[in-house]
């Protein structure tokens, strides 16, 4: 029988590996075979882990932790013009998704209009088209701001995000208290892996610490920046560096906030991070312990944090898009499920489970409602959220978070010397590593010391691929109409009031955020805000390093 | 062409896709391979490409998009090269191609199509086996 046979090879090649492998974690971490109690005997449990909700929050920073509500179910969707993502954010609420989470196509990323040049192709393709706040007020209709929250991967253009969310709030008889999300606005990490930049970083900086000191006063419930790791593993690194990297970023962005003068118990638990969680089940769980353990004792030991709210580590996570594989990729929702555990057994304060054909196109419904459901079974069916931080005391574990932070530290140090993080990405530290690391990594996927079913091993004779979702072109022609129509149909005089205000502005130190918020309601497009700050704070340019 | 030149190639990011991890990878594997690699950075007009042609004049393009916009951008970037009677030099795509649409890339003068998954020795002989010259 051709099927025993198969079986039999395969179990053979198995076998073959197991007796040659190293045992190291993906970041290149030596595994022992067996962990004792020697491993741990230095860890004091009050000093370096304390129970849940308390310092250095090791172990999680709520105390009831997913006892009191699970964590917070949150696809990113976004693809087309803002009414047909607006039918797919309505789809998931009803599939009992607890809040937003918004992908911009790539004009709107880097702040440029649907109409320039340079967005031939790309209108709609990766997310949604967003040009002024009419195409905001659809995306949101029939959604209660006041009910939801709402998270934005938006960088460079993010003030104008925000203040197009707040006045879209305003607009639906909201105050902007009453508005809780998230907006990404972490443009260290664009310099690093992401590359959605626009402007220098000096004038970038300026305006994330607007953003902070605008939301501490006025937007209160908003988390003003996700500090992210997750695109920095995607672009290659190993997750210590993804660790080392993200937090160092936390750590600049804290530090410009003080320079400008605001108090840490102010604005510190308004910050949040976002993770990746990559295959390696232990390390992934290790990683966010130890990201909890790093930031709560430099929240409190290097910057004088006092109120623990300001000490508490939280995250969302999002599972490996890199980690998905094209041939047989409905293997995927395995890859994702573990991947989705280790962010739930690490203690994430909410969830984006990727959906199984993500590595040949934008999800469907069908793999969006699998990647869904899959969090939900997590959540309803495993057992895994009845207590808090059940893997706790693993000699292994325990052992493991321990290492990353150690070799976090290495590299926090290295950041140091390099004159902190702006001068690092100047001289392409980060870069370099990362670029480095991910060639190491396809090396070893290609000679086969790293494995990936049914890519380099176990590999399908043939392979069909599932049904795909496309954009059509149409969305480009719809969205370009829409842009017209609103350039028409605005009171252009006032467009180009607010804009001379904030192109003054910009020019001296005033915090621009009120000036951002009065341009996008007279519906000044996302292209015209940033093509005035171009010309006040100019463009950055990389290297191109490979 | 003679025995003694390094195959040279050029790698680039049209469009405002950002995702350069698989471009550089690719980047490095060439060079390890022997070949001069030039790497464009990411953002890249038509317009750029053809200008890094004729400027660097190599055997080879590869051109990686994953945001979807390739049915766009790979038309403009080879009526660019036509107008310039740029004829003797392999263009290939890769990334993020859906399957449906590599006949009208093909009919266009593209080749490759890799996606992920894809091992570097797999696009080191890609390259070899379809130089024109």
């Amino acid at each position: 029988m051709t099927d025993s046979k198969t079986m039999k090879d395969q179990k053979n090649e198995s076998n073959k590996t197991s007796n040659q492998r190293h045992y190291r974690n993906l970041s290149n971490i030596d595994i022992k075979r067996l962990y004792t109690p020697q491993d741990i005997n230095e860890i004091d449990y009050d000093r370096d882990l304390g129970d849940p909700g308390q310092y250095p929050f090791t172990r999680g920073v709520y105390e009831n932790m997913y006892r009191g509500r699970f964590w917070t179910m949150r696809q990113f969707a976004g693809f087309g013009t803002a009414k047909q993502t607006n039918e797919r954010f309505k789809f998931l609420i009803d599939h009992g998704q607890t809040g937003l989470s918004v992908a911009f196509h790539f004009p709107t990323l880097y702040g440029i209009e649907s109409c320039d040049e340079k967005s031939l192709g790309e209108i709609g393709k990766v997310g949604v088209a967003i040009d002024t706040l009419k195409d905001m007020e659809v995306l949101f209709d029939g959604i209660d701001l006041s009910k939801i929250s709402t998270s934005m991967t938006i960088n460079g253009p993010a003030s104008i995000l925000l203040a197009m969310y707040i006045v879209v709030g305003e607009k639906q008889g909201l105050t902007p208290e009453q508005l809780r999300g998230t907006i990404q606005n972490d443009i260290l990490k664009e310099y690093i892996a992401q590359k959605s930049w626009i402007f220098p970083p000096d004038p970038s900086m300026r305006l994330i610490v607007d953003s902070i000191e605008y939301c501490t006063n006025h937007v209160p419930q908003w988390y003003t920046i996700s500090i992210s790791g997750y695109h920095i593993r995607e672009a290659g690194s190993t997750a210590v560096q993804e660790l080392a990297f993200t937090l160092a970023d936390g750590f600049a962005y804290v530090e410009a906030a003080i320079k400008r003068g605001l108090d840490i118990d102010d604005f510190a638990h308004r910050l949040s991070f976002f993770f990746n969680s990559h295959n390696n089940f232990f390390e992934e769980i290790a990683k966010y312990r130890a990201a909890r353990k790093i930031w709560a004792k430099r929240m409190k030991n290097k910057y004088g944090a006092k109120k623990p709210e300001s000490m508490r580590l939280r995250f969302h996570t999002q599972t490996a898009g890199v980690s998905l594989t094209a041939q047989e990729s409905e293997n995927n929702i395995v890859r994702v499920t573990l991947q989705a555990l280790a962010g739930v057994l690490g203690g994430t304060q909410s969830l984006h489970t990727n959906s199984f054909d993500e590595a040949l196109c934008l999800p469907t419904e069908k793999s969006v409602r699998i990647a869904l459901r899959t969090q939900q079974i997590i959540a309803n069916e495993s057992g895994v959220a009845d207590t808090v931080d059940p893997l706790a005391g693993s000699y292994y574990l325990e052992w493991l978070t321990n290492k990353m932070e150690e070799e976090a530290e290495i590299y926090f140090n290295k950041i140091e010397k390099l004159g902190g993080v702006i001068p690092a990405i100047k001289k392409n530290f980060f870069q370099i590593e990362i670029a480095n690391a991910s060639y190491k990594y396809q090396k070893e996927v290609d000679s086969k010391e790293r494995i990936v079913v049914a890519v380099n091993k176990f590999q399908p004779k043939s392979c069909r691929n599932p049904e795909i979702l496309r954009i059509d072109e149409k969305v480009a022609e719809d969205q370009l109409n829409i842009l017209d129509e609103m350039k028409k149909s605005r009171n252009n005089e006032a467009v180009e009031k607010t804009l001379l205000k904030l192109n003054k502005a910009a020019k001296g130190d005033e915090n621009l955020m009120p000036y951002i918020i009065d341009a996008v309601r007279e519906y000044a497009s996302i292209g015209e805000i940033i093509a005035v700050l171009k010309d006040v704070f100019g463009i950055y340019i990389e290297d191109s390093i490979f | 062409m003679s025995k003694e030149r390094k195959i040279k190639v050029i790698v680039a990011k049209p469009g405002l896709d950002g995702h350069d991890r698989g471009a550089k990878v690719i980047a490095r594997g060439l060079r390890d391979a022997g070949m001069e690699v030039i790497y464009t950075g990411i953002h890249q007009s038509p317009e750029d490409i053809l200008n890094s042609i004729i400027q660097e004049d190599p055997d080879a393009v590869l051109l990686s998009i994953l945001s979807g916009a390739h049915n766009a951008l790979c038309p403009k970037i080879m009526e660019k090269l036509k107008e310039n009677n740029i004829n003797d030099i392999l263009i290939a795509v890769g990334g993020i191609i859906p399957e449906e649409d590599k006949e009208f890339l093909e009919k266009q003068g593209l080749k490759g199509f890799h996606g992920p998954g894809t091992n570097i020795k797999t696009i080191v002989n890609f390259v070899k086996n379809n130089l024109k010259r």
